[in-house]
């Protein structure tokens, strides 16, 4: 087995992309914590450690266009470095959906609006969940895993909706604070995509695995006219 | 030679085998080279590929011992058919070798000797013209035509090696390993030239180098020489998916540094 270097240097991304994936992790938990405490505190916190995960993913870039340059990776290598790319690129993505809800928390002020925290809360654990999973998949190329993880999508739209409508009905009920309640469709929005980029992850994992492009959509997502 | 059959490869060989003596160097080779394109010959060193490159316009036949047992069809003839004159063959299916090996004559005379000997019956300048245009050496030295040929950079005199054999007008151009002498500006250059030259004729070229026939050439034959196996073709495709989704481990082995 030669090409140690480049094996070295792959790994050293790929733990840069796991830490990563945590610190997106902990922004998540923490935004919850923040909007489940009301806590402006810790969600300009949150909201302000995105730069990590900017900074993180750019470095992520550079590695993998510095060993492209130098190494001329080719097949299994080379698959590995493009979804690199773009995993790193969906993780940065899901940092700002982070971010995006600890800028919710800090708009939603002091005003007093009853929060579907408990939908919310099965949301982000549910994504967190397929995150986790899914990077560890990536890692050990376990196209199986990958392929089953995004049916789990389903269980997370399910929960969107539910919000929504009871959203909805808040904003029926008291129409003076359609404005704040709408700031509260954003978070399940964001938690929403964040388990839609999770399973562009998993397809990554399938390229690397077996070098086909899937996209693994599920039905539900599927519109008929 | 006359065409017998609707011409459909430019090449193909059926149960191939090359011998030097009783040493099977290529074992079983079965190969159709697609017309007017560029088809790299990729493998590690001993692995036949030279071998079989030289057995497509039969240069083996200088090698003592060395003979061939299957077909190699050209325009549907098998070129090892004892009624077929290697030299025709070689007029229809050039060579351009490692290193470039021109004539220590002029830079006219490098191109027009073939012709003359041929008795070319056209304008022999402006053959000289055509074939230093097409292997884009014209600008570079036609003022110069006179000058020797080994007073040519590297690079020049492998373009000349290419367009003395233009000069004959063949059908295929065989390539071993033409860039393995150049610096990189050369071989970019000779890449170059051979995509032009291959909206007209057939390239065949053996490289060591991956990254030269990833970027060279739209099909790729990769020979091996894992045990059991050696000298024989395991993969064989569009290069842009040998490059990134090879099927075979072997290949996905030396093409991303692991062999060995």
């Amino acid at each position: 087995m030669s090409r140690e270097n480049l094996m070295l240097h792959i790994h050293q991304i790929q733990d840069e992309m796991l830490v990563m994936g945590s610190l997106v992790e902990q922004a998540t938990i923490q935004s919850i914590e923040s909007l489940k405490k009301r806590d402006k505190k810790l969600a300009v916190e949150v909201y302000n450690a995105d730069r990590k995960i900017n900074e993180k993913r750019y470095a992520i870039e550079n590695s993998v266009l510095i060993l492209i340059a130098t190494q001329q990776p080719l097949a299994h290598d080379l698959r590995l470095l493009a979804a690199l790319l773009e995993v790193s690129a969906e993780i940065e993505r899901m940092g700002d959906y982070a971010k995006g809800i600890a800028k919710v928390v800090v708009n939603l002020g002091d005003f007093e609006i009853p929060v579907p925290i408990k939908e919310i809360e099965q949301m982000a654990n549910m994504a967190l969940s397929m995150l986790h999973r899914a990077l560890g998949a990536f890692i050990i190329e376990d196209a199986a895993t990958a392929k089953s993880i995004p049916a789990e999508d389903d269980k997370v739209d399910e929960l969107y909706n539910k919000v929504q409508h009871q959203i909805v009905d808040l904003m029926i009920e008291k129409p003076h604070i359609i404005d704040h309640a709408n700031l509260l469709m954003w978070v399940a929005h964001n938690l929403e995509r964040m388990a839609d980029r999770v399973s562009n992850i998993c397809e990554r994992t399938i390229f690397v695995t077996t070098g086909e492009l899937l996209e693994i959509e599920s039905k539900k997502k599927e519109i008929k006219l | 030679m006359t065409n017998q059959t609707s011409k459909q490869w430019a090449i193909e060989t059926q149960d191939l085998d090359i011998f030097y003596g009783d040493f099977r160097a290529v074992k079983n080779v079965t190969l159709k080279i697609e017309p007017k394109k560029i088809t790299s010959i990729i493998g590690p060193s001993g692995c036949g590929k030279s071998t079989v490159l030289r057995s497509f316009n039969r240069m083996n036949d200088f090698i003592p011992g060395a003979h061939v047992k299957g077909e190699v069809l050209f325009q549907g003839q098998n070129i090892y058919d004892p009624r077929i004159d290697p030299v025709q063959v070689r007029q229809r299916i050039g060579m351009v070798f490692q290193k470039p090996n021109p004539f220590p004559k002029s830079i006219y005379e490098n191109i027009a000797w073939g012709a003359k000997i041929n008795g070319y019956k056209e304008s022999l300048n402006d053959l000289v013209e055509e074939c230093l245009v097409k292997s884009a050496l014209w600008d570079e030295v036609k003022d110069q035509l006179q000058k020797p040929a080994l007073s040519l950079s590297g690079g020049q005199q492998q373009r000349l090696c290419i367009a003395r054999a233009l000069a004959v007008k063949p059908e295929i151009i065989l390539m071993d390993e033409p860039c393995s002498a150049l610096d990189p500006i050369a071989t970019l250059k000779i890449e170059d030239l051979m995509r032009e030259l291959s909206n007209q004729y057939t390239i065949i070229i053996v490289t060591h180098n991956m990254q030269q026939a990833g970027r060279a050439s739209d099909f790729t034959a990769y020979f091996t020489m894992d045990t059991d196996r050696a000298g024989s073709m395991i993969e064989y495709g569009v290069t842009s998916q040998v490059f990134t989704n090879p099927t075979n481990k072997s290949t996905e082995d030396y093409i991303s540094g692991r062999f060995g």
